[in-house]
């Protein structure tokens, strides 16, 4: 069982009413320690996004129930009543294009989320330098957004996704522009970052290529998921 | 916290700069169609206060001499002078016409005073050049505005005029430089007709028998004689002895002399209220479209700016950022973009204004003012951006 981490019970989601209804999520039943990293793979419109929205505490579920860490956030309603602060103070996300803010240099996009909960400017660069380094590109931590590869680009947004220590980090094909070479590279950076930071990471892919890393992935259809265990070739 | 509008304004500078500055010549239209109005009912003052004059005696139901012709004889100053509390009292006319010199001409107010020397009533009080006139025939004293020089001839109608003084900020309420001549000068040059309407006047007296009698030997002489001279000017001006009031003195010539006589507050509204008020409005309409189109401009450029990142504000808002944050961001830029326009416009304004042809009066005031106009413009005109980024759906960061 998980301790921390994120568990979702009987997870729905319908969009409309009546007869025009659309159930995207049909009871999705997932969970992920801390330290690991899952897969969440399907095709497009199988509800991927729809999840990812609600586990994020952006769009609200229908129905069922979840549990971040110790303490239960949804259960067939929202349990927290600043869902802001919950998306700032306990979730990290990490996205297809990396969305660095474009007038902020590296450390500050990273720092940013920090300096927004009331954290000084000072330890929250502190914080960020810490992680970029960890991520290997500390060196351009004065560098503006434009000035980096691509590669480098999806590191920062990792970093910004850690920066506030969440139990959960959700990142939504994260490997999506890079080749396989980098592609790989960030996933190694994710479960390096999981089990440095104790965090639960859920990597939303159809992306072939990191597919056969994870130890487990969810498979999503028709709103409906479907568990098997992975390779983890690349970890092992 | 770090400010998020001063990075993205220090980001994209050049954007910020050059829209500012297009911005800013705008503001500055828009201060020099203000200093413009100032500087209308400031030369309306200036021209009030160099009169001299503490009352202005005009033909009776006029609003004379500066907003309506005004006409009243030219001995009328004498009984004025009697009257109690007038300490001084001159007649003076004036004549808005183009004044020539050599090969140009300039369009001035022709100042007819008397040649009782400075001091009296409707005398430039102070010279930058030269004397006042000395002479009461075929001298001038010229503001500095005309251009002209000491020494320069001027021609007023056929008579030639040599410059002997120059003086400063002595204007018509419309803009138009003073040239001051003698007064008799000044009523010929009123009334003088040229040599053909001359004989043709004359003919036309000779030829009417009510005036041609051949029983009343000089008749016609003096007929046509009282033809060709102007026994009129256009009001008198009245400096009172201290301690009068001026509603008494006004009260007493209007009564016993059958004239209108107005004070300095209303001769004041007259020229304010009265003669510059289309003016007025006509530059209050120009003032406010040059306005809303600051505010278009300043709307639509942070419109677009906030368009442009929308993706990024879905971000934030993804992240955690609150939405006054995010509202604080677009407003800041837009004040920003407001305050470079406002330096760049009140600079502009002020390095123009001297080469426009007429007076430009910018007001400390004025520029107070014009800050918080602009920066009200400003936060009203970044609402329309606000509540677009505050529609952004957070969800759109995630997902296709």
């Amino acid at each position: 069982m998980v301790g921390k981490g994120i568990r979702i019970e009987g997870l729905k989601k319908r969009y409309g009413n009546g007869d025009t209804a659309v159930d995207a999520l049909k009871g999705i039943d997932m969970q992920v320690a801390p330290g690991e990293v899952v897969g969440l793979v399907g095709p497009s419109g199988s509800g991927k996004s729809t999840l990812l929205k609600c586990l994020g505490a952006v769009i609200e579920p229908t129905a069922g129930r979840m549990i971040l860490g110790d303490e239960v956030i949804y259960d067939d309603g929202w349990k927290v009543t600043d869902l802001r602060a919950l998306r700032r103070d306990r979730i990290g996300f990490v996205f297809q294009a990396p969305y660095l803010i474009p007038f902020l240099d590296v450390t500050d996009n990273v720092a940013l989320l920090l300096m927004l909960a009331g954290r000084p400017n000072g330890e929250a660069r502190s914080r960020a330098m810490e992680l970029l380094e960890a991520l290997d590109v500390g060196h351009r931590a004065k560098a503006m957004p434009s000035q980096l590869s691509g590669g480098e680009q999806q590191r920062v947004s990792i970093a910004r996704g850690l920066v506030n220590r969440p139990p959960v980090i959700l990142a939504d094909e994260p490997t999506a522009p890079l080749d396989s070479e980098r592609a790989l590279a960030v996933i190694r950076i994710l479960n390096d970052m999981a089990r440095k930071y104790d965090t639960a990471i859920i990597v939303v892919t159809h992306d072939e290529k990191i597919i056969p890393t994870f130890k487990r992935i969810y498979h999503i259809r028709d709103g409906v998921t479907y568990e098997e265990a992975g390779e983890g070739r690349a970890f092992d | 916290m770090i400010s998020l509008a001063g990075r993205d304004i220090l980001h994209a500078w050049g954007k910020f700069v050059f829209t500012g500055i297009g911005l800013g010549l705008l503001i500055g239209a828009t201060f020099t169609m203000a200093g413009v109005y100032r500087g209308m009912v400031d030369d309306a003052k200036v021209m009030l206060d160099n009169s001299g004059a503490d009352l202005w005696v005009v033909q009776q139901d006029t609003l004379g001499p500066y907003a309506e012709p005004s006409s009243i004889y030219d001995d009328t100053y004498r009984s004025i002078l009697s009257i109690s509390g007038v300490a001084r009292a001159a007649n003076v006319t004036y004549l808005t016409m183009q004044v020539r010199q050599g090969e140009r001409d300039v369009r001035v107010l022709v100042t007819g005073v008397t040649a009782d020397g400075p001091g009296t009533p409707g005398w430039p009080p102070y010279l930058v050049a030269g004397r006042q006139i000395t002479r009461s025939h075929y001298e001038a004293v010229a503001d500095i505005a005309t251009g002209f020089k000491l020494g320069d001839r001027l021609q007023i109608r056929r008579n030639q005029y040599t410059v002997v003084g120059l003086t400063r900020r002595m204007v018509s309420s419309s803009g138009d430089p003073m040239v001051f001549i003698p007064l008799k000068d000044a009523q010929e040059a009123q009334f003088l007709k040229d040599n053909d309407a001359i004989v043709r006047s004359r003919a036309r007296t000779s030829q009417n028998p009510a005036l041609n009698r051949p029983g009343v030997p000089g008749l016609l002489d003096a007929v046509i004689t009282s033809q060709s001279t102007n026994p009129y000017v256009n009001a008198v001006l009245v400096q009172l002895e201290a301690g009068h009031v001026s509603e008494d003195v006004a009260g007493s010539i209007s009564r016993w002399k059958r004239l209108k006589v107005y004070d300095r507050a209303q001769m004041e509204n007259i020229l304010v209220g009265k003669l510059i008020a289309t003016s007025a409005r006509q530059i209050g309409m120009f003032m406010m479209i040059l306005t809303i189109v600051s505010a278009a401009i300043v709307a639509f450029i942070i419109y677009t700016l906030t368009m442009g990142k929308i993706r990024e504000i879905a971000v934030l808002k993804l992240i955690g950022t609150r939405n006054r944050t995010i509202a604080a961001l677009i407003m800041q830029q837009a004040i920003a973009l407001g305050l470079i326009g406002f330096v760049v416009g009140k600079i502009t304004a002020t390095l123009w204004g001297p080469f426009f042809p007429k007076h430009v009066l910018l007001l400390p005031l004025d520029a107070v003012i014009g800050l918080v106009a602009v920066v009200v413009i400003c936060i009203l005109s970044s609402i329309i951006a606000i509540r677009a980024a505050l529609k952004v759906d957070p969800a759109e960061a995630i997902g296709g």
